[in-house]
């Protein structure tokens, strides 16, 4: 841009002075830009490297084996994913657990039965869904003492902070492992350690978007006398109440993904059985819950978008800082 | 002020019908909402089933794992001999080296063994015929006889008879089981036993001060190394809390976040321009880039780890890879999100000026997005340094398979407490830092 085809000759000594300042300035800054990506480009090396080489296998040692672990990993026919999904016998049943899709069915009556898979997909949703509820419960009542302009800038502020700060930070699998080790394998430590998370990520959120709130309303009920607790209940809450069911519900989307994780380390639900049949070669079962879960996820997706766009426009929504 | 009219009253709703008459869900929705989900909850606990599973829960045992967290336990079995001695017994997991001399624990003459549980008053006498329990300073006398502990009559509710054997309970300073032919004594102390060196250690018993001391102190400890080296190597080298490896992991779990991360930058970036509708002009191409963003964002981060676990190996590459897989779809849609909301002025600057598309693109659109993209990136960095514990946990290393082993042992929940601070910390320190580098690239606080 700066490249200027005309000489200095046709310019004032002060334009060609500014001339000569712009392009040395232009200069630093391309210098420096230079020397950021090249840190960032050799930190990225030098990464790589270290990974390669702390990795049991090689990465071009191993790619060999990765495609043939793809071309191999295939069910004995394409029917066979769609038998695994819905718990219909399978045709090469042989006693073995690779071809057993019936004796998991939970039967609600003699003959109407839910697919294994299908239940532990229900078990993983509701989890993430109850999380949510929880978790945004806590966030709720927390987010008002976090924010500068309702509680200023104390030392409650800075204990709420800090608590939400913990709470997102937690590795959730030592919830999960801790209360796994009391209740045994199940969905209660799922749903706390998905739930501690939720209240931090959501306190953030939620406080934020108080303390982007139209102070007026808080004034005109101040001027009235309206005590701290009234000032919030109805100067507040009717403002910030479309963004906070908005993030909430971004949010369930993400704990569908990590309740399917966390299930996967002790919580039980999709996540465990999951890793159970990856980790035996059960292609069509793998393959029939890889649908499931992608068919879930986006349907949820889509539902909670739909809602969130009727709540508030898209637009006032940022991706990626609800995912923190 | 006086009251309304009636007309006035009908004036203003027929004026306002807006703020009367507002629709049944403006209404009773928060209402409403609160109830459908206190009910959902509400078969949810019976769906999940809470209640039993809360009863069944090992409450117990929580507490122990608890206290186990910022508290040590010195477990030595004191067992009587044949000859009239009491000899201390300690597991391979022993926090003393062989020999050393142990404040709470004093073996006499006669062979019998004193354990004090934090003071003079509270103690155990303990010989082979009979173990003098002291509670508040007040005596009560354990017989031993063949095959049973007899605690005597009319004992605190602290001494316990438990068939034929005797149970003391002296609270958070430990317990001691009294049987026929032993005592174990649980003692419990605040901290963390052995974090500096373990017992092998010829630095033992050294704490941190004193190493310190010893690190700027002139003579050599082992004549190979300095003394710096040489505490900094026995500290690393520690095997009962494994600094060395557990730092390693910690290492790796970083790496993983950091490549994924970048690599799905690096790859979003000219991705997202083809599925940005502003910049590329052509709807096939927009659709089916955003469905790819679509569908690798939604195979979720547990099967593409687990699938490449499956293929490399554990390891930081298939974290690396599940967190590239996952993150270039969400940055994909984010970026071109970000791109089709470019003002449009700047490049139809550019194109009156006769730019090539490529020069368009570069000096109308990135400047714009470029701050976007990378405090977005930066957000995603921060999140997935705390998802990759979470994705190691499942098979692809690093500190999430460090600490589900060292949770599966239920006795390591001390070392749980050092990774879980550890993790707190570089957590922190990262929040901290991309937060500061997002504040420099677009100003204020942020969006």
């Amino acid at each position: 841009m700066a490249d200027t085809t005309h000489s200095s000759t046709g310019l004032s000594p002060a334009g060609a002075t500014l001339l000569q300042h712009y392009r040395s300035q232009v200069m630093t800054r391309r210098v420096y830009t230079i020397l950021v990506v090249a840190g960032v480009l050799v930190a990225l090396l030098a990464a790589m490297s270290y990974a390669n080489s702390a990795n049991s296998g090689k990465f071009f040692e191993r790619l060999p084996y990765m495609f043939d672990f793809i071309k191999n990993f295939m069910p004995r026919d394409p029917l066979e994913i769609f038998r695994a999904m819905f718990g219909l016998e399978s045709p090469y049943f042989d006693g073995s657990a690779k071809y057993d899709y019936t004796s998991s069915n939970i039967y609600l009556t003699d003959t109407i039965y839910i697919p294994n898979f299908i239940y532990q997909l229900i078990v993983t949703v509701n989890i993430a869904v109850v999380s949510t509820i929880i978790g945004g419960t806590f966030a709720f009542c927390l987010c008002f003492f976090a924010a500068t302009n309702l509680v200023g800038a104390g030392a409650v502020r800075w204990v709420v902070r800090r608590i939400m700060e913990v709470m997102r930070a937690f590795p959730e699998i030592v919830i999960a492992g801790l209360l796994t080790a009391v209740l045994s394998i199940g969905p209660i430590a799922a749903i706390a350690a998905v739930s501690l998370h939720t209240v931090g990520a959501l306190g953030k959120l939620f406080f934020e978007v108080v303390e982007n709130a139209d102070m007026k309303p808080d004034e005109g009920l101040k001027s009235v006398g309206a005590s701290w607790l009234e000032r919030v209940r109805y100067a507040i809450v009717p403002q910030v109440m479309p963004n906070f069911v908005s993030y909430g519900l971004l949010r369930m989307e993400i704990n569908v993904r990590a309740s399917t994780i966390i299930g996967a380390v002790g919580g039980g639900g999709i996540g465990e059985v999951f890793r159970l049949s990856i980790g035996r070669d059960y292609a069509a079962q793998t393959y029939a819950i890889i649908i499931l879960l992608l068919v879930t996820i986006i349907a949820i997706d889509q539902f909670s978008g739909w809602l969130r766009g009727r709540l508030v426009g898209n637009a006032s929504l940022n991706f990626g800082k609800a995912s923190v | 002020m006086s009251a309304i009219s009636a007309a006035e009253r009908a004036r203003l709703e027929q004026k306002f019908p807006e703020v009367f008459k507002t629709s049944f869900f403006k209404r009773h929705g928060l209402i409403v909402g609160i109830a459908a989900a206190a009910l959902y909850l509400v078969f949810c606990w019976f769906f999940f089933n809470v209640g039993p599973a809360l009863q069944n829960g090992k409450w117990d045992r929580a507490s122990i794992y608890v206290q186990d967290w910022y508290s040590w336990r010195a477990q030595p079995r004191l067992r009587f001999g044949e000859d009239g001695a009491v000899t201390a017994q300690w597991s391979s997991r022993g926090q003393y080296p062989a020999g050393a001399t142990i404040d709470w624990l004093t073996p006499h003459d006669d062979g019998s063994v004193t354990a004090t549980f934090g003071s003079e008053a509270d103690r155990l006498d303990i010989s082979t015929t009979q173990v003098d329990v002291y509670i508040n300073g007040e005596v009560w006398p354990v017989t031993i006889t063949g095959d049973a502990a007899v605690a005597p009559e009319g004992v605190p509710a602290a001494i316990v008879q438990d068939r034929q054997k005797v149970i003391v309970d002296y609270g958070f300073e430990g317990q001691a089981e009294i049987r026929a032919n032993q005592v174990a004594v649980q003692r419990r102390f605040l901290g963390w036993a052995n974090f500096l060196y373990d017992t092998k250690s010829p630095l033992w018993g050294n704490d941190l001060f004193s190493s310190i001391g010893l690190m700027f102190s002139g003579d050599r400890v082992n004549p190979e190394m300095s003394n710096a080296q040489y505490v900094l190597n026995q500290w690393l080298n520690n095997q009962a809390w494994q600094h060395a490896d557990i730092l390693v992991k910690l290492f790796q779990t970083l790496v993983m976040a950091f490549v994924g991360t970048l690599m799905a930058t690096l790859l979003a970036f000219p991705l997202a321009f083809f599925a940005a509708r502003t910049i590329t002009p052509n709807r096939t191409t927009n659709w089916m880039m955003k469905r790819f963003f679509d569908f690798i964002r939604s195979v979720d981060m547990l099967i593409w780890a687990l699938f490449f676990t499956r293929g490399f190996g554990p390891g930081p590459i298939p974290g690396i890879a599940a967190i590239f897989f996952t993150d270039t779809g969400a940055l994909g849609k984010v970026y071109a999100e970000a791109l089709e909301n470019v003002d449009d002025k700047q490049r139809e600057g550019m194109k009156s000026v006769g730019a090539s598309p490529a020069s368009v693109n570069r000096y109308g659109v990135v400047p714009q997005v470029l701050p976007v993209f990378v405090s977005q990136s930066l957000y995603f960095w921060e999140s997935n340094t705390r998802s990759a514990t979470v994705i190691g946990a499942v098979g692809a290393g690093g500190i999430g398979l460090k600490l589900l082993e060292s949770m599966g042992t239920n006795s390591d929940w001390d070392k749980v407490a050092y990774m879980v601070l550890l993790i707190l910390l570089v957590v922190f320190l990262f929040d901290n830092m991309s937060t500061a580098i997002r504040q420099r690239l677009i100003g204020g606080t942020g969006h």
